[in-house]
C-alpha cells in the first residue's frame, strides 16, 4: 500500500471510528438487543436439549452463537446508514474532490464496523461466559471467536456500504435489516440442522450461509477445535467479504461520477 | 483573453447537462472568468448554477459542451482539475460528530499535506475564518455561518488556485454573511484566487463580483460588470399597482406613453422604463389620476441588478425563485440520482 493511500485508509478509518464511538445509539442497541434475545431464548428453549441429538446440555452455550450474528447485522445498518449519511448531506463529494482513492473510503469506513465487531464480541462473550456458557476450546478459542465475529461483522458490514452507494438513502438501507432478520431465523438459530424435521426448513437452513458461520461459533463454544467447521466459517464470511466489496466498489464507481 | 489567462482561470463553450426525462438544466453556456476575478454567477433557484458548478468541478459528465479549469480539460484531466481548485457546495457539507479542527484534519490528509505541515495549515486557516476558539467543538454546535467558515477554510487547505462557492451565504445572517464576502475579497485581492461564485441574492452579486453573469432556464441571459449591466437598463422604472387587480389593464395603458413596457414584480401591477427619466413621475401621477385609477403602490427606482434579470427575463429574481423552487429540487434529485 502507498503511503498516500495508507495515510488516507487511516485518517477515514479514524473518522469512522470516532463517529461510532460518538453514536452510542449505534452501539447501545446493537448490545442490548442480541443479549436480550439471549435470555428470552436460553431460558424459553433450554428444554430443546433434552431432543435426541442435541449437541449440548446447555442451551445458553448452543444459543450464545446468536449474538455474534445479530450484531453483524446491525454493522449492515451502521456501516450503511452512515455512508448513506455522507450521500445526503453531501460530504461525499466533499471526499470526491481530494484525491481520494475508492479503497480508502470503502476501507476506512469498515473500521468503524470492526471497532463495532471487537465490542460486541467482547460483550457477547463475556456476558456468555458469565451467565454459565461453555467454552471448549479455551481462550485460544475465545481470541478466534472474537476474529471470527469481526470478520463477519466487516464482511455483512460491506452489504451496508452497496446498499448504501447503491440507494443513496439511509432510510433504504435500514429497510433491509427485517429482511435480514428473516434469513437469520431462517436458518439453524433455534436447533441444529439435523434436528429440523420440516422439510423446506430444513432445507432452506441447510443452504442458507448463516447456519454454517453459527455451527462454526458452536464449534468453539461446544467440541472445541474442528477445523472443517471453523475453514467453512471462516470461508463464508471472506466470500460474502470479497462479493460485497466488489459490489460496493462499483456502486462507489457509478456513485462517484467524478470525470 | 489571453491563452495564458485561460490556463489560470474557467473557460467554458457550449456547456450542456441533461438529465434523464429531466429538464436541459444547463443549456449550451459559454464562460470566461479571468484569474484573480470574482465571477458572480446569479439567477433564481433551479436555473442551473449549482450543476454548472458540479460539472466545473468536475463531480458531474457535462452532456456536450467542454471547459477547462486552470488549464485542464474537466472531463479528460479531472484529477489536475481538483488539484487545482477549491469548492464550498450548496450546503455545507459537514459531519456533525466531528470537530472543526477534526475535519481540518481529515481535509489537510486527503490533500496529502506533509505531516509536519497539516496542524500549521489547518491552525492558520482556522484563525483565519475566526475559529480558532471552536476548533475543538463538535461542527454539530456550529451556527449556521460557523459552518459556512469552516467550509470555506476547508476548501483553501490545499492553496487552490480558484475557488468555487456554491451559495455560501445562503440563510447567513447579515454579520455573518458581510465576514464571509471580506475574505473573499481578501482571498481574490491578495492571494490571486479566481473566485466563482453563485448566489440569489443580488446585493452579494453587486457587492463582491468583478463581473456577473446572469442565468435563467440553463442559458446565460447577460453577462458584465454590475455597473456594465445596470448601465444596458440605464433608466428608472416606474411600477404602478392599482388598488383593484382588474385595473391592471388600464394601468398598463397609461404607462405605455411614458416608456417601453418591462415585466413588473407585482402580479397586478404594470411598469415601464421612463424614456425621459426621473422628472417623468409628475406626469405618471396626472396620467393615472386622470383615468381614475386608484393607486396602491407607486414605486421609482433606479436601475438594479433585479432589474437586468426583469428586463432579459419578463421576470424578478426574487418572484422567480420562489416560481422554480420546485424545479431547483428536482435539479438537485436529479443531481443526486
Amino acid at each position: 500500500m502507498s503511503g498516500a493511500l495508507a495515510t488516507q485508509v487511516g485518517q477515514l478509518a479514524r473518522r469512522s471510528v470516532l463517529r461510532t464511538l460518538r453514536q452510542p445509539a449505534q452501539i447501545v442497541p446493537a448490545l442490548v438487543f442480541p443479549l436480550f434475545l439471549l435470555a428470552v431464548n436460553s431460558g424459553g428453549l433450554k428444554d430443546a436439549t433434552n431432543l435426541p441429538g442435541f449437541p449440548t446440555d446447555s442451551y445458553l452455550t448452543f444459543a450464545l452463537a446468536v449474538p455474534f450474528m445479530q450484531g453483524a447485522l446491525f454493522s449492515v445498518m451502521n456501516a450503511g446508514t452512515d455512508l448513506a449519511r455522507d450521500i445526503e448531506t453531501g460530504f461525499l463529494n466533499r471526499l470526491a474532490l481530494t484525491p481520494l482513492h475508492g479503497a480508502a473510503l470503502l476501507s476506512g469506513l469498515l473500521a468503524g464496523a470492526v471497532v463495532l465487531g471487537l465490542v460486541q464480541a467482547v460483550t457477547y462473550l463475556s456476558v456468555g461466559l458469565i451467565a454459565g456458557a461453555d467454552l471448549a476450546a479455551g481462550l485460544g478459542g475465545a481470541l478466534v471467536i472474537v476474529a471470527l465475529a469481526v470478520s463477519i461483522t466487516v464482511a455483512f458490514g460491506t452489504i451496508g456500504l452497496f446498499a448504501a452507494l447503491r440507494t443513496g438513502s439511509g432510510e433504504a438501507v435500514q429497510g433491509l435489516f427485517p429482511l435480514f432478520f428473516v434469513v437469520l431465523f431462517l436458518s439453524s438459530m433455534a436447533l441444529p440442522l439435523e434436528l429440523l424435521q420440516t422439510d423446506w426448513f430444513h432445507a432452506v437452513a441447510s443452504a442458507n450461509p448463516v447456519s454454517y458461520l453459527l455451527q462454526a461459533f458452536r464449534s468453539l463454544l461446544i467440541e472445541g477445535w474442528n477445523l472443517p467447521d471453523l475453514a467453512l466459517g471462516f470461508g463464508i464470511a471472506a466470500a460474502i467479504l470479497a462479493i460485497g466489496m466488489t459490489a460496493a466498489s462499483a456502486a462507489l464507481k457509478t456513485r462517484l461520477v467524478r470525470t | 483573453m489571453a491563452d495564458s489567462e485561460v490556463r489560470m482561470g474557467i473557460e467554458a463553450e457550449g456547456l450542456v447537462r441533461e438529465f434523464k426525462n429531466g429538464p436541459r438544466a444547463v443549456d449550451g453556456i459559454d464562460l470566461r472568468v479571468a484569474p484573480g476575478e470574482i465571477y458572480g454567477f446569479l439567477g433564481p433557484n433551479g436555473a442551473g448554477k449549482s450543476t454548472t458548478v458540479l460539472m466545473l468541478t468536475t463531480l458531474l459528465p457535462p452532456t456536450a459542451g467542454t471547459a477547462r479549469v486552470a488549464g485542464f480539460d474537466i472531463v479528460k484531466e479531472g484529477g489536475r482539475v481538483r488539484g487545482a481548485i477549491g469548492a464550498a457546495l450548496q450546503e455545507a457539507a459537514l459531519d456533525p460528530l466531528l470537530s472543526g479542527a477534526e475535519h481540518m484534519r481529515l481535509q489537510t490528509a486527503l490533500h496529502g499535506l506533509a505531516k509536519a505541515e497539516r496542524g500549521e495549515r489547518s491552525r492558520e486557516l482556522l484563525a483565519r475564518v475566526g475559529l480558532s476558539e471552536a476548533a475543538e467543538r463538535k461542527v454539530g454546535e456550529y451556527s449556521g455561518g460557523m459552518k459556512r467558515r469552516l467550509d470555506l477554510a476547508l476548501a483553501l487547505v490545499h492553496r487552490p488556485r480558484i475557488l468555487f462557492l456554491d451559495e455560501p451565504t445562503t440563510g447567513l445572517d447579515i454579520q455573518s454573511r458581510t465576514a464571509l464576502w471580506d475574505e473573499v475579497a481578501r482571498l481574490a485581492a491578495e492571494e490571486g484566487v479566481t473566485v466563482f461564485l453563485t448566489t440569489q441574492y443580488l446585493e452579494e452579486a453587486d457587492a463582491l463580483a468583478d463581473r456577473v453573469g446572469i442565468i435563467d432556464h440553463g442559458h446565460i441571459v447577460a453577462e458584465g460588470t454590475p455597473a456594465e449591466l445596470k448601465a444596458e437598463i440605464g433608466r428608472p422604472t416606474v411600477e404602478a399597482v392599482p388598488r383593484d387587480p382588474a385595473d391592471q389593464p388600464r394601468v398598463a395603458e397609461a404607462l405605455a406613453p411614458f416608456g417601453e413596457s418591462v415585466g413588473c414584480s407585482h402580479r397586478t401591477g404594470a411598469a415601464v422604463l421612463l424614456a425621459g427619466g426621473e422628472s417623468q413621475l409628475a406626469d405618471v401621477v396626472r396620467a393615472l389620476d386622470s383615468n381614475g385609477i386608484a393607486i396602491e403602490q407607486l414605486q421609482l427606482h433606479a436601475p438594479s441588478l433585479d432589474d437586468v434579470f426583469l428586463a432579459k427575463t419578463g421576470r424578478s429574481l426574487e418572484g422567480a425563485g420562489e416560481e422554480e423552487d420546485e424545479a431547483g429540487s428536482e435539479e438537485m434529485e436529479a443531481v443526486q440520482a
